[in-house]
């Protein structure tokens, strides 16, 4: 079959099952969308602004464990596509990002629209690739995809230069079904030895928590987290971007850890004596001061990337491997061992702490409030969708709240920029979801800031019917920026507060939604339930909440797991509570 | 501590910016980084010098592992190996008494005069980054016009070797 370079990259993606594209045409990529235009094999989603495609790739890939594909043309349309390539290599996403280029004989001359992609890229993606032969398209292409979905996954920018898809110009074309590469072989099976000697001190362990992470759900290893969790009798708390990874509703869930994560997550933490780190990598927002984190433990790492263990905290006992097999090699020596029916006497004592730490409901929030908690209104979307929704959300109090409140019993349904913390990721992730998922229900929750960051993809959303329900959590502020002002630069609430706000009803019905403003916290349920009750339309679900609410527990920057600012509701407990931090 | 690097990797155009960028993004200490093709031309060897602590060491060479274009590394600096460094040095040389002691000196570390002309005298001379220092030492400040240094290349000894 001779091919045009368009034609073959067309092609190829079918062949690769790739079903959707998201894009925005563009000089460099004509060719490409000609080809487009001739088949319907792959469907084009046209976005409307390049961070929309790259995040709406993200937020499929995310939901999908399948790569997210996005094109966009050269010059702007590259540099714009950039935060979202960013947002996807922070949270190890498999993407694969194709840019137009200037023709071959003009790169470095300053073309029209010329930009140098590679360079502009390299240091947000896993890996790229300038294509300077049509013969090497296919080849390239599918090391693209192999290179963004194994190991470690990440985006890979592929530049096409507009001379390699014209349509002059064909060469013969055959779907490469191998790759090899010989630079490039991700490990996978963890080390038996390793593995062997990590359910020892497991077994022996007195005061062990599991700390599992987004690998869980990149590896699609939350049956076998769950197995050995249950089989151990352990506590486990979750990153944000693990988040699903085990049942949220499990009594062994301790929710989630870090700067705000539960209290019982964070003590459990400081006094762990083992602690089970499973796909995560450690960041700043979980281990706070590195120097006083878990200063008791014994660490054991499971991570596909070795340059993850002892990066930012020593593991005692690394193990690099997919979580998967590794954990259901622990499963299998687990089985063979005979243990005993009930927890040690140890394990049935640090239960009973963590039980006393629990019981102090540190996530309680007035509720006798006459403005609407931004709490509750997670709480009611909790129950108006059986906690099955797909949640994906932007950045701020709102992103906190909805980890906090939403419990994720299944992978893949909290979709959030966690690394890079991407305002204006919530809306165009959503779409990519809805796209693969259109009868589930898919919620953006957001908030008045960083809607407005990619507000323009409603129009997306009406082209392609996707029926997202956008829950707005408008406190009128930048609330997380409004918070850090408040507790550490005496309340000067320098420009966080958002003047001159559209509003989001008429701004809704103007792109051809459905708004709904809710302001009394009577009315909160039925306009949360009247949302998700119209099946077939985008709804805006303009919440107005309190201004002055703020994210508990907070562990400060840089201090220890033990030290958190806690909520006034909790404080009031703090009186029933002994010196330990135990109720007495 | 100060290691040294060598790696093989894919002779490709990005390549090399890749690394240099590794370094920089993540702020590690480049000393001296050299490069060339190998005798497979889909090849290059490069020699990176760096400086840091055992931890940084073993995140750089984690990091540059994970880079796709390194085929193969190895930290010359845990084994027994030669490392060379080699250096020009334009002379100005005027009178007799100044041009024989630049060439008595160069006798002593075995450099090679490889220009003359009436007044500039240009050595070649090969060795350890310290052997280069010394010489340079042994000159007179105002007399040094030119010095080129390659950067140090690092071989392993015995049989051990960093190939495909
Ligand atoms: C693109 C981008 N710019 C700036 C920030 C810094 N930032 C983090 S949270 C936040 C406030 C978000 O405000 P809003 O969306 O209204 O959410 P809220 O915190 O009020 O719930 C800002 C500005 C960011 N995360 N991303
Ligand atoms: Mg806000």
């Amino acid at each position: 079959m001779e091919l045009s370079g368009s034609e073959i990259l067309v092609q190829f993606l079918k062949d690769e099952g790739v079903e959707f594209i998201f894009g925005y045409p563009g000089g460099a990529v004509l060719h490409i969308y000609d080809a487009l235009h001739q088949q319907d094999d792959v469907k084009h989603i046209l976005v409307r602004h390049e961070q929309g495609a790259t995040h709406a790739a993200d937020g499929y890939a995310r939901a999908t464990g399948k790569p997210g594909v996005a094109l966009v043309t050269s010059g702007p349309g590259a540099t714009n596509a950039i935060t979202g390539i960013a947002t996807a290599y922070m949270d190890s996403i498999p993407m694969v990002v194709i840019s137009g280029q200037v023709p071959s004989g003009m790169i470095g001359s300053d073309a029209f629209q010329e930009v140098d992609a590679i360079g502009c890229t390299r240091p947000c993606v896993k890996h790229n690739f300038l294509v300077k032969d049509i013969n090497k398209l296919a080849d390239t292409l599918k090391k693209a995809f192999y290179v963004a979905t194994t190991g470690r996954p990440g985006p890979v920018l592929v530049d096409l230069p507009k001379d390699i898809t014209a349509p002059q110009i064909k060469v013969p074309y055959k779907y490469p079904k191998k790759v090899s590469m010989r630079s490039y072989n991700p490990t996978v099976k963890g080390h038996p030895r390793q593995v062997k000697k990590a359910v020892e001190v497991l077994l022996s362990a007195k005061r062990p928590i599991i700390y599992s992470g987004g690998g869980v759900i990149l590896g699609n290893a939350s049956e076998e987290l769950r197995k050995v969790t249950h089989k151990l009798g352990f506590p486990i708390t979750e990153t944000l971007m693990g988040l699903g990874g085990f049942p949220g509703t499990d009594k062994q869930n301790l929710g989630m850890l870090g700067m705000h994560g539960t209290y019982e997550a964070n003590m459990a933490m400081h006094d762990c004596d083992v602690l089970f780190a499973v796909g995560a990598r450690f960041d700043d927002r979980i281990t706070g001061d590195t120097s006083k984190f878990c200063p008791h433990a014994t660490i054991i790492h499971i991570d596909i990337d070795p340059a993850s263990i002892s990066k930012t905290i020593n593991a005692d006992i690394p193990i690099v491997g997919e979580v998967k097999t590794v954990l259901s090699e622990m499963v299998k020596i687990l089985a063979e061992k005979d243990l005993p029916k009930s927890r040690s006497s140890a394990l049935e004592s640090w239960w009973k702490k963590i039980e006393s730490w629990r019981k102090q409901d540190c996530l309680a929030y007035d509720k006798t409030s006459k403005h609407i908690k931004p709490q509750s209104v997670i709480e009611t979307l909790y129950e108006v969708t059986g906690g099955d929704a797909y949640i994906t959300s932007d950045v701020g109090q709102h992103q906190m709240f909805a980890a906090q409140f939403y419990k994720f019993d299944k992978p893949r349904r909290w979709i959030n920029s966690g690394g890079l913390g991407t305002m204006g990721f919530g809306l165009p992730a959503a779409m990519g979801v809805k796209l693969a998922f259109p009868n589930s229900d898919v919620a953006c929750v957001t908030g008045e800031g960083s809607i407005q960051m990619c507000i323009q993809e409603l129009s997306t959303c009406l082209q392609y019917d996707l029926p997202i329900k956008v829950i707005n959590l408008n406190n009128r502020y930048l609330g997380m920026v409004r918070q850090w002002q408040e507790f550490f630069y005496e309340k000067r609430y320098s420009h966080s507060y958002m003047d001159a706000l559209p509003d989001f009803v008429k701004l809704a019905e103007s792109y051809g939604h459905v708004g709904i403003r809710v302001e009394d916290p009577a009315d909160l349920q039925s306009a949360m339930e009247e949302a998700f009750s119209l099946k077939d339309r985008l709804v805006f679900l303009d919440v107005i909440t309190d201004q002055t609410e703020n994210v508990y527990p907070m562990i400060h920057a840089g201090a220890a797991h033990n030290s958190m600012e806690i909520s006034p509701q909790h404080k009031k407990k703090l009186g029933a509570i002994n010196p330990d931090g135990e109720l007495a | 501590m100060r290691h040294i690097i060598s790696l093989l990797v894919e002779n490709e155009s990005g390549a090399l910016s890749r690394i240099a960028g590794l370094f920089s993004a993540r702020g590690y200490n480049i000393e001296s980084l050299t490069v060339a093709t190998t005798e497979d031309p889909t090849l290059s060897r490069m020699t990176i010098v760096t400086i840091g602590s055992d931890r940084i060491i073993e995140q750089i060479t984690k990091q540059l592992n994970k880079l796709i274009d390194v085929v193969k590394l190895q930290d010359m600096t845990e084994g027994n190996f030669i490392e060379r460094e080699m250096m020009f040095v334009k002379i100005r040389a005027e009178g007799e008494s100044k041009r024989s002691e630049i060439q008595r000196l160069s006798d002593i570390f075995r450099a090679r005069i490889i220009d003359v002309t009436d007044s500039t005298f240009c050595v070649e001379l090969t060795g350890s980054g310290g052997k280069l220092d010394a010489y340079i030492k042994t000159l007179h400040d105002g007399d040094v016009i030119e010095i080129v240094r390659s950067g140090s290349m690092g071989i392993t000894r015995g049989v051990k070797a960093l190939t495909l």
